[in-house]
């Protein structure tokens, strides 16, 4: 399969592989390299669903939070603050980094770490740098069942930081229970253009680097923006500065306070169903043969589709 | 190449020179791995927390500072302590000739010194995976002496 790991080490200490079940329990225990191992395996494709609970996307008190925003707009060091405040306050605080995978080589560059200081020490949090494997609306499909796993292993606060997203870019809903879209100053019109997608599901909208000349009128522009809807009062717009500090207090209070999910249900439940669709199509059993005939041209992607479809049946 | 590596890229200690580090990790992603990288000044508490965090196979240690005589041991160490066994560990940066016997007792299996070619890395990669089909353990707690290059 394509998105196995190479397994290194695989000789000797292949005989002393734990079992699925004991790294859940020493997860649970708080042993990190359980945990680090139990997401891995997850991501190869692993079934968990026997052996820990999964997880009910919550309207009302959240635990899993989606960031999401265009690239550049500050996402990680936001998250860097807001893990530190969490963390203070006596919270456990995973985070799962998402970068893409290079369409070309399949190989990704996971560079989010460098941007989180606070990251790298204490038990109270836990990041894990996973690349997108190129699977479309840059969610890789076995996050649930790693937020599952983070759940499971006791911990309160869970960040997903996506990749630098894009307005259509709304697949996140379909595993966070709240989504904080991040903004900055002079990203001029887009913001007009973003009032159709995921704006519109955002809980709550940050407008970073308010230090920054630029900001006060994005965020100004925003909230007229969301003045305009007729379905609600929109989400709340708050102005902060990851690099200074000013208006992160503000920032975590509302988000610890935040309301119900702003989100249609109905725009969750289609991306969950899209998101659970693309993940079965990529473990078909047809499908690394599929895409090799559609590379080189034998058979049309409505073939390919038509004969994928048929082995469902 | 059907599965990526997870790598981990660390710059340990007071060094400020990243871009060996930054090339390595370049041109490990476009091998088709999967590569973590620390960002500088890094202590080796701290990289040896982010190779168990991200469960990494694979770690690349960079220095040009000088202190690779402390911060490579002192990480190979701290990866067995905590029983990291199975990570190959692999240096590069400027690590004069005499002290790479150390090194390579120390636990690490292959020094990229000025001048290395993406070739080299890769055969690297590619001979850790072979020998690891073919049973023989690499990593930083195993007792072998095999080094890259010494076939």
């Amino acid at each position: 399969m394509g998105s196995a790991q190479t397994q290194i080490g695989a000789g000797e200490a292949g005989d002393r592989m734990p079992t699925l079940e004991s790294l859940c329990s020493q997860a649970a225990a708080g042993e990190r390299l359980a945990l680090a191992k139990l997401l891995t395996a997850v991501e190869r494709g692993e079934d968990l669903a026997e052996l820990i609970p999964v997880r009910e996307h919550s309207v009302d008190a959240w635990k899993v939070l989606g960031v999401t925003g265009a690239p550049g707009v500050g996402k990680s060091c936001l998250v860097d603050r807001l893990v530190k405040a969490w963390v203070d306050a006596g919270g456990k605080v995973a985070i799962l980094a998402i970068d893409p995978s290079s369409p070309v080589s399949g190989g990704a560059l996971l560079g989010d770490r460098m941007r989180m200081s606070s990251v790298d020490e204490g038990q109270d949090v836990y990041l894990r740098s996973i690349a997108t494997r190129n699977l479309p609306g840059g969610l890789p499909a076995r996050i649930d069942g790693m937020l599952d796993a983070l759940v499971s292993a006791g911990f309160s606060h869970i960040i997903v930081e996506t990749v630098g997203a894009g307005q259509s870019e709304v697949r996140i809903i379909a595993v966070a229970d709240r989504i904080l879209l991040v903004e900055g100053p002079a990203r001029g019109d887009v913001i007009q253009a973003e009032k159709a997608g995921v704006m519109e599901l955002a809980d709550l909208i940050a407008v970073n680097k308010s230090d920054l000349e630029g900001a006060e009128k994005a965020a100004e522009e925003i909230r007229m923006s969301m003045q305009l809807s007729e379905v609600d009062d929109g989400a709340p717009v708050i102005l902060c500065s990851a690099h200074t500090g000013d208006g992160i207090s503000e920032l975590v209070e509302a988000l610890d306070n935040l309301p119900n999910a702003r989100g249609a249900a109905s725009a969750r439940a289609r991306e969950r169903l899209l998101a659970a669709w693309t993940e079965s199509l990529l473990l078909h059993p047809g499908w690394g043969d599929a895409l090799k005939s559609v590379e080189s041209g034998e058979v049309t992607v409505r073939e390919v589709i038509r004969d994928l479809l048929g082995h469902e049946d | 190449m059907d599965a990526p590596l997870r790598i981990v890229i660390a710059k340990p200690g007071l060094d400020g020179h990243d871009r060996g580090a930054k090339v390595v990790a370049r041109i490990l992603r476009d091998s088709g791995h999967e590569v973590i990288y620390t960002g500088l000044r890094r202590t080796p508490e701290q990289i040896v927390r982010i190779c168990t965090d991200e469960d990494a196979q694979v770690l690349g240690l960079s220095s040009l500072s000088g202190a690779h005589g402390y911060l490579f041991p002192r990480v190979c160490e701290l990866l067995r302590e905590l029983g990291l066994t199975d990570i190959i560990v692999f240096g590069g940066g400027i690590i004069p000739e005499d002290d790479r016997d150390e090194m390579y007792s120390s636990g690490i299996r292959a020094i990229f010194g000025p001048g290395s070619t993406s070739e080299q890395m890769k055969d690297f990669l590619n001979e850790i995976i072979r020998r690891s089909t073919e049973g023989k353990s690499d990593g930083v707690g195993s007792d072998s002496d095999w080094r890259w290059g010494s076939r």
